[in-house]
């Protein structure tokens, strides 16, 4: 098992994501879905525009402060050559818009509200991540 | 304004969230989902903490009348399972194995200015620009 297990830290990193989520269904009444709330952004709709963009805004300004005051947490670089995070990229970015939801629309929110839908997303990209991260572990000796 | 303030402060906590748990971390989500590698369980615990919280909260919250901001609830209603959603989710998953960033963690990370994940973030918006490009002309035909 890795030496960088942090299972307090994940734990309470976890509850703030889903207190934002909970903060997000009671004042909007709306999934916090990070795919879905920046995806909105390329078929903008008069009056939908606005809590999108402060939203995306809140989670650079939290990257802002990752930077200043833990930047081992944030700017780290993967050891992988520049083409196959373009397709990684394009992968998450297609894949979540056609498939509604990437980890936090179906994975928090949606197995939160115990949605079929999502249940089946996050298996899905689970089982398939996990195939991918172990066949590219095995080629390249494992992530750094 | 308020509300829009407020939803800056929503983005913060839940980034803030992902900075702590070590979603932000390329390597550390590659290390959980590679489960013959050097196996990290962290992203377990992650999901638990706030499926635990939020569960809670979605027994709670739509017992009111309407959302404190919004006319009606917009929550998702569908239940079928359907290919777009099984391919969408199988690319989505292959490109998180292959990169290790989902989308809040990369948009969270890109202003830290590490090359890998400007790489990753641009690649992803250019998807999901592309993606809606594509969906408009669908429509139109």
């Amino acid at each position: 098992m890795s030496p960088d297990f942090t299972p307090l830290l994940s734990t309470l990193g976890g509850a703030l994501i889903g207190l934002s989520a909970s903060a997000m269904l009671l004042l909007e009444g709306r999934v916090a879905g990070i795919s879905g709330i920046v995806g909105g952004l390329f078929t903008p709709k008069p009056g939908d525009i606005g809590w999108r963009v402060a939203f995306l805004a809140g989670l650079v300004l939290a990257g802002i402060g990752g930077a200043l005051f833990a930047p081992a947490s944030v700017a780290v670089e993967i050891d992988r050559a520049p083409w196959m995070l373009v397709v990684a990229g394009l992968l998450v970015g297609i894949g979540t818009r056609l498939g509604n939801g990437c980890t936090s629309g179906h994975g928090v929110c949606g197995l939160s509200r115990m949605s079929p839908r999502s249940l089946a997303s996050v298996l899905t990209f689970m089982a398939v991540g996990a195939v991918v991260a172990v066949a590219v572990g095995k080629l390249t000796g494992g992530a750094s | 304004m308020r509300s829009i303030l407020l939803s800056l402060v929503v983005g913060v906590v839940f980034g803030v969230g992902l900075l702590l748990s070590g979603m932000t971390q390329p390597a550390k989500v590659v290390n959980f989902l590679d489960v013959l590698g050097n196996w990290d369980p962290s992203l377990g615990f992650v999901m638990g903490g706030a499926i635990a919280v939020h569960f809670l909260a979605y027994r709670l919250i739509p017992r009111l009348p309407a959302p404190l901001w919004a006319e009606r609830w917009g929550l998702p209603t569908r239940r079928d399972i359907d290919t777009r959603l099984l391919v969408g989710a199988a690319l989505f998953g292959a490109g998180w194995g292959l990169g290790g960033y989902c989308p809040g963690p990369a948009l969270t990370s890109v202003v830290a200015g590490a090359s890998s994940t400007l790489i990753f973030t641009g690649a992803m918006l250019a998807g999901m620009g592309g993606f809606a490009v594509w969906e408009a002309a669908r429509a139109r035909r």
